[in-house]
């Protein structure tokens, strides 16, 4: 039996999760002795037909074309799993979703008729059945091997869904939340980084989107933000960011925020 | 694409690139009539919702523009912003700025010459497939990017999109004792970068040199994180200038702006600008290494591109060593930036090239615009007509390898397609 085939496809996005997967400097050579790369072109540019036993899919669904690229990914793929904020929750170019497009495509652009584009960047899993989704902005190094581990020994990936604040306690950070006052959205974010931010001494600013132990991802942040010490406005804006679509249902907001120009 | 009756040549995909494009050339008789790089890659609007953010906001957001330059970004960004609102900072903040600069100098810089660049002048489609055959290369280049991705991860807190950036500084900066284990590992990487430069000297190099302007950050010391924008044939201006020297034009085949500068022209920005315009402020080190590699004053041959590239690594680990050893823990980890009515401009090195951003704060210090120069789209003119005269000049040559020659030539330029523009479908009409 051959090795198991893995492709990388890439959408809307900033090549940083696919990125993650070159940046396993240690493994990248053993990894390729279990499993053949048959179609990544950011590292090679032999590229199969397919089919592929894992794909991996990054970025999100913005462009008329994407819309059968990814069902060809789709059926091309014996498990399909989607790679960071792009892919799970559309990622920050959601903002769109929340604004008028036409009129972004014209800050941006000269002659905007030139750029085909959909009024809504969406999730793999808005399109086509997703296997298994890994949250960030970007993804984690050992939870990206983890879940391809898994998928050679044929089990579950054990990807925690618990908060930042549990990775917190494990690495033996100053919550800087109770010590110093800043607002920090690890409690209602997925666990998975290692709770860099915290250790840096800022708050976590939620590129994992929200912990699904919360209320099933919709965190009561209108209920936090006496807790967070922030504007409403403020509050908005550090949940329209890269999990923009996820947070939303917890905004305390519409619109830009009570703080912006109306 | 229309391919008619004419003869005509598709691959599949351009490899080993970052971001999405596709080269189109269309050949009647011995004429080249058209080459177009149309640059795919879905716009993400970045600039329109910058718009309404807080003035601490751009380094977290942009950021994402590109996972391989984050901190290019960051840097352009924080020094806009700091510009609009009348602060400069400078001293260790400044240096430990520049340190984190060189961590992903050599994480990219050894990304694209191991493993999209060195694998076309030995014939590999890859770099998995190089290591076959070439494995002490392979994974000299791996502890190499790793070494500048440790850099990044211990100033950054992770090596794609830092978190410990902030508008004025850091959020928390390393008491002197974290950086000894560093300096070890970069000093090895040093080792390793010299040895980069000697391998990539012994490549073929096709005959090719181009006649564009060059355009580079030029200071007191090797550019990367300030200075003043330089232009080969004497222009120099400040950050602030930057939009009356440069236009850019929508173009319709591709979502990728094209910057010229506005008395006309084209040119230049990345290593071989940055190499030919400052090579007297590079390290002894790493100026001997450019000699013994056969570097002359100046470097116009794009495929020697890889060769600069190597010595901006021996650099950047020299100048890393350089900081850690100089280092003194500044007072505090951030100076304060209060935000105020105004406009910044920032401009700084990406591997890639010059990247310039613009901010105009309102009085609440909210963002009111925001402009973003991303080096491809400064750069993809001057591509196109690198091709223009490569294809010209290699007709004679069948299309599979024809078409093997022009991606090796995009690849060159690095073109982080992201930033604005990975796939790169190559069409070659003939006639
Ligand atoms: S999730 Fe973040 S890191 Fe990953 S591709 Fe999207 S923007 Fe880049
Ligand atoms: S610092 Fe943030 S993530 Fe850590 S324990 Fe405190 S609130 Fe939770």
């Amino acid at each position: 039996m051959g090795r198991p085939t893995l492709a990388v496809w890439k959408f809307a996005s900033c090549d940083g999760c696919q990125l993650t997967l070159l940046d396993c400097e240690d493994e990248l050579l053993a990894l390729t002795g279990e499993i053949e790369i048959a179609h990544f072109l950011e590292a090679s540019s032999a590229a199969g037909d397919g089919p592929y036993d894992v794909s991996l899919v990054e970025g999100s669904i913005t462009t008329p074309a994407d819309l059968d690229r990814i069902r060809h990914v789709r059926a091309v793929s014996r498990k399909l799993v989607t790679i960071g904020a792009c892919a799970t929750a559309g990622g920050i170019q959601a903002l769109r979703d929340f604004a008028d497009v036409e009129e972004f495509a014209s800050v941006v652009y000269a002659r905007p008729e030139y750029v085909a584009t959909l009024a809504r960047s969406t999730p793999i899993a808005a399109h086509v059945p997703v296997d298994f989704e890994l949250r960030g902005c970007p993804i984690d190094r050992r939870q990206l091997l983890e879940v391809l581990a898994a998928h050679l020994a044929d089990r579950t990936p054990d990807v925690p869904s618990h908060s930042v604040c549990f990775e917190c306690k494990i690495r033996g950070n100053v919550c800087v939340m109770v010590a110093r006052g800043t607002p920090c959205l690890g409690p209602i974010t997925q666990a998975g980084c290692g709770a860099i931010c915290p250790a840096y001494a800022r708050g976590c600013y939620g590129c994992f989107g929200p912990s699904p132990a919360w209320g099933g991802g919709r965190p009561n942040t209108r209920g936090l933000l006496p807790w967070l010490d922030m504007t409403e406005g403020e509050a908005h804006r550090v949940l329209s960011t890269f999990n923009v679509t996820a947070f939303r249902e917890g905004a305390p907001a519409e619109g830009r925020g009570d703080d912006a120009p109306q | 694409m229309t391919h008619r009756n004419e003869r005509t040549l598709t691959v599949g995909a351009l490899a080993r690139v970052e971001g999405e494009g596709a080269l189109y050339v269309r050949v009647r008789g011995p004429d080249v009539e058209e080459v177009r790089l149309d640059i795919y890659e879905p716009p993400r609007f970045f600039e329109a919702f910058l718009r309404g953010r807080a003035h601490t906001e751009p380094p977290d957001i942009t950021a994402r523009i590109c996972g391989i330059c984050p901190v290019a970004y960051q840097m352009s960004a924080c020094q806009a912003v700091e510009a609009a609102c009348g602060v400069t900072v400078d001293g260790a903040l400044g240096e430990l700025r520049r340190l984190l600069y060189c961590g992903e100098w050599i994480e990219s810089h050894a990304l694209h010459i191991y493993l999209l660049h060195a694998p076309d002048f030995l014939g590999y489609p890859g770099a998995v497939e190089l290591a076959r055959d070439h494995r002490a290369a392979v994974e000299r280049g791996l502890r190499l990017k790793k070494a500048g991705n440790a850099l990044m991860e211990f100033l950054g807190g992770r090596a794609i999109h830092p978190v410990n950036v902030r508008v004025g500084g850091f959020y928390r900066t390393p008491a002197p004792a974290e950086l000894a284990p560093l300096a070890e590992t970069l000093r090895e990487a040093r080792a390793d970068a010299l040895a980069t430069v000697e391998w990539a000297a012994g490549f073929e190099f096709p005959d090719f040199d181009h006649g564009h302007e060059f355009l580079a950050l030029s200071a007191d010391r090797y550019p990367l994180e300030r200075g003043v924008v330089r232009g080969g044939t004497g222009r120099v201006f400040p950050a602030a200038e930057f939009e009356r020297h440069v236009v850019e034009e929508q173009v319709p085949h591709s979502t990728a702006l094209h910057a010229r500068f506005t008395d006309g022209g084209r040119y230049l920005t990345g290593p071989l600008a940055r190499y030919s315009l400052n090579r007297d402020r590079l390290s002894p080190l790493a100026l001997e290494a450019a000699d013994r590699a056969g570097l002359g004053a100046e470097c116009r041959n794009p495929f020697r591109s890889i060769l600069v590239r190597a010595v901006e690594v021996v650099y950047a680990a020299d100048e890393a060593l350089r900081l850690i050893a100089g280092y003194e823990p500044p007072a505090r980890p951030a100076v304060p930036v209060p935000p105020r009515e105004g406009t910044g401009h920032g401009v700084t090195e990406a591997p890639r090239g010059l990247l310039y951003h613009r901010y105009d704060l309102g009085p609440d210090g909210l963002i009111r615009a925001a402009r973003i120069v991303p080096p491809t789209s400064q750069n993809q003119a001057a591509i196109e007509d690198d091709l223009r005269r490569f294809v010209a000049a290699r007709l004679h040559l069948d299309d599979e390898a024809l078409t093997r020659r022009c991606e090796q030539a995009i690849r060159n330029y690095d073109p982080c397609i992201s930033c604005s523009t990975h796939f790169l479908d190559l069409t070659v009409e003939r006639s």
